[in-house]
């Protein structure tokens, strides 16, 4: 089967030539392994076994009613195995690279989670892993630095420009560039060069397949809207594709940081214009030369000045709306969903539960919605905190 | 011919020196007293950087003469200044991330680009397959897109490359970023002598080149060199600008003594 390396005009392999065979290489035997059921069956069963699948779908009743708008579901991503959706790309990719028989994984991370998914996957798979980590992420997300190297990865300091999720990336690209030929690079979200949109994007779609089936099941009809968040955007992908063909109304929801107008944001599509980053043509915050702008949300995970590809292309289509949430709303949210449902979620989460929170009276009682419960918060705690004044 | 393939024509040197340099590094007037110490040390193109926020086929050393640029506000126009103020002397050949050339208009910067007087430019994350209307638009202007081949790529590919390539061609010394390094890679006789059967253009080696000795032995196998990061060390560790163009001066000597 093939695999589209662009979307309308998104995506794209803009990578220096040294990795262009590897990318060959990669797209080759994705396209083999795609199919193939022995693959997918062994993937099956380590998403069933080791990550803790099928998530479950919940009612949040507590939530629903104190919103006042729709049936409130959320997927609960934050049950999976290290507390993210992050797992469910890094087993299939390490699985992939143990097909293609790499001996040495690096991986980027922003706020630690595909960072820990990717140590912990290729700790099961006994491959040595190298993470590249920004400093300033490094000191926001101490507790998943010590998860990594606890799992055996090695945690690699990235001082040079916004030294966060941006810088990280090429600091791996670059080595991936210099190690090629026996190093798998595994990319976290649906972006870098293709066949990465389309390949994470695959190994994420169980949580919309999954969501699909769950919500016929309880509610014996599709969901109103999707609500996800949106950095890189792989939670999101993967909890669309699987309703991208139905009469389903999806949001993206990008961080406003401490405003759109205050320029600290990182609202690429928002705000961003066409361009190149990390390999593929999308929405990106820059100057009016090209320079990639510093983007900045109290997510790490969200705080990347691009987007991947395909959501580029569905916004342009009109199939899925973006919008965009503050810092301080996504803080709000954080609270109000541990103090309603007894769950607290990831920052990143967060912001979905705050574009609900704030547009929940648009909706009729009748309407559904299902919100991407992307992580849980365990590793911002100590962030919140401070931004909350509970603790110094 | 293209103007760039006529000075490799031209020369009787064992190969042609191209340094280069970080436009606008570290400041517009001290990379002008840069330039001149290249074409006093014997330079016969010199290859001109545009700074970029995130030159991911870069190492340390490029890297942080890009942010030391950037910081001091240099744009694509100053280095296109730069340009066109030593075109008229020596060809120029300018490296540029593609997201520059994006922002500015891809047709608009190729034109802003030879009207500058610019001969060829290295594009390094836009591959011959996402290059189609890049080169297109370069032919249009008269300027050569000059592609790179690295050590990685199949023979297939290489003759595509071929295929597209004018100008010279830029052949990657080492499977890696840019950066000073103490020795050649024992592979590259055998990548560049696999490159040379499948074209004609010339081929420039760059990524890695840093010593005399490293010059001679690329000269043996190929057409050009190219020397950037250790040129770009040299200025940074320099006391003032003086002793800098001093040192790059009397580097490239010593280099095209082996050359000559």
């Amino acid at each position: 089967m093939t695999i589209p390396a662009r979307f309308g005009p998104y995506g794209g392999r803009y990578v220096p030539e040294t990795v262009i065979p590897a990318l060959d290489e990669l797209t080759a035997a994705y396209g083999r392994l795609k199919d193939d059921s022995a693959f997918q069956a062994e993937f099956e069963s380590l998403l069933k076994d080791f990550v803790g699948r099928p998530t479950p779908l919940y009612f949040a009743a507590r939530l629903t009613a104190k919103l006042g708008g729709p049936h409130i579901y959320l997927k609960r991503e934050d049950l999976c195995h290290t507390g993210a959706h992050k797992i469910n790309n890094t087993v299939g990719q390490l699985l992939l690279a143990a097909e293609m028989g790499k001996t040495r994984i690096i991986a980027e991370t922003g706020a630690g989670q595909h960072g820990v998914a990717t140590a912990t996957a290729a700790a099961l798979f006994g491959i040595p892993c190298a993470i590249y980590m920004g400093v300033k992420d490094i000191a926001r997300q101490e507790l998943n630095v010590v998860r990594m190297k606890l799992l055996g990865a090695e945690v690699l300091p990235v001082d040079s420009g916004s030294k966060s999720l941006k810088d990280a990336m090429n600091e791996a690209i670059r080595d991936w560039v210099s190690n090629v030929e026996h190093t798998y690079y595994v990319i976290g979200s649906v972006a870098g060069p293709a066949p990465y949109p389309a390949l994470v994007r695959d190994f994420q779609s169980v949580i919309g397949r999954e969501a699909r089936e769950q919500i016929l099941a309880a509610e014996k009809k599709l969901p109103t809207e999707l609500i996800a968040c949106v950095g890189g955007g792989s939670n999101a992908m993967g909890l669309f594709a699987a309703f991208l063909d139905d009469e389903v109304g999806m949001i993206g929801v990008e961080a406003a940081g401490e405003g759109l107008e205050s320029g600290k944001h990182g609202a690429s599509i928002e705000r961003g214009r066409r361009g190149v980053l990390h390999g593929s043509m999308s929405y990106i915050l820059q100057d009016a030369y090209g320079q990639i702008l510093e983007a900045h949300s109290i997510s790490a995970g969200l705080d990347y000045p691009g987007v991947g590809p395909e959501h580029s292309w569905l916004h342009d289509e009109g199939r899925v709306r973006y919008d965009s949430v503050t810092d301080a709303e996504a803080l709000a949210a954080f609270t109000m969903l541990s103090e309603t449902e007894g769950i607290i979620p990831a920052l990143e989460s967060s912001h979905a539960i705050a574009w609900l929170a704030r547009h929940a009276g648009d909706y009729g009682r009748d309407d559904v919605v299902i919100v991407n419960l992307s992580g849980r918060g365990d590793k911002d705690v100590h962030q919140a905190a401070r931004a909350l004044g509970i603790m110094e | 011919m293209s103007r760039l393939e006529d000075v490799f024509a031209a020369s009787s040197k064992k190969a042609l020196l191209m340094p280069y340099t970080t436009g606008g590094y570290p400041g517009m007037h001290e990379c002008r007293h840069v330039m001149e110490s290249f074409i006093s040390g014997g330079a016969d193109m010199i290859e001109l950087g545009v700074p970029f926020s995130d030159p991911l086929a870069d190492g340390p050393v490029v890297q942080a003469s890009s942010q030391r640029a950037l910081e001091q506000g240099v744009t694509p126009d100053d280095v296109l200044t730069l340009a066109s103020e030593f075109s008229a002397r020596i060809p120029i050949v300018l490296m540029v991330y593609y997201n520059c050339v994006f922002a500015y208009g891809q047709d608009r910067f190729i034109e802003a680009a030879a009207a500058a007087g610019v001969n060829g430019l290295i594009v390094p994350d836009l591959p011959v397959d996402e290059a189609t209307e890049f080169m297109v638009s370069c032919r249009e202007r008269g300027v050569d897109p000059i592609l790179l081949v690295a050590p990685t790529s199949p023979d297939d590919r290489i003759d595509l490359i071929a295929e597209n390539a004018s100008g010279f061609i830029y052949c990657v010394s080492v499977t890696g970023v840019t950066g000073a390094r103490t020795s050649l890679s024992d592979q590259l006789p055998a990548f560049l002598e696999r490159v040379r059967a499948r074209t004609r253009v010339p081929l420039a080696v760059g990524f890695g080149v840093s010593t005399p000795e490293h010059a001679a032995e690329v000269a043996r196998h190929a057409d050009g060199v190219i020397i950037g990061s250790r040129l770009i060390s040299l200025v940074s560790d320099a006391q003032d600008i003086d002793i800098a163009g001093r040192a790059v001066e009397h580097f490239l000597k010593e280099v095209n003594e082996v050359l000559e």
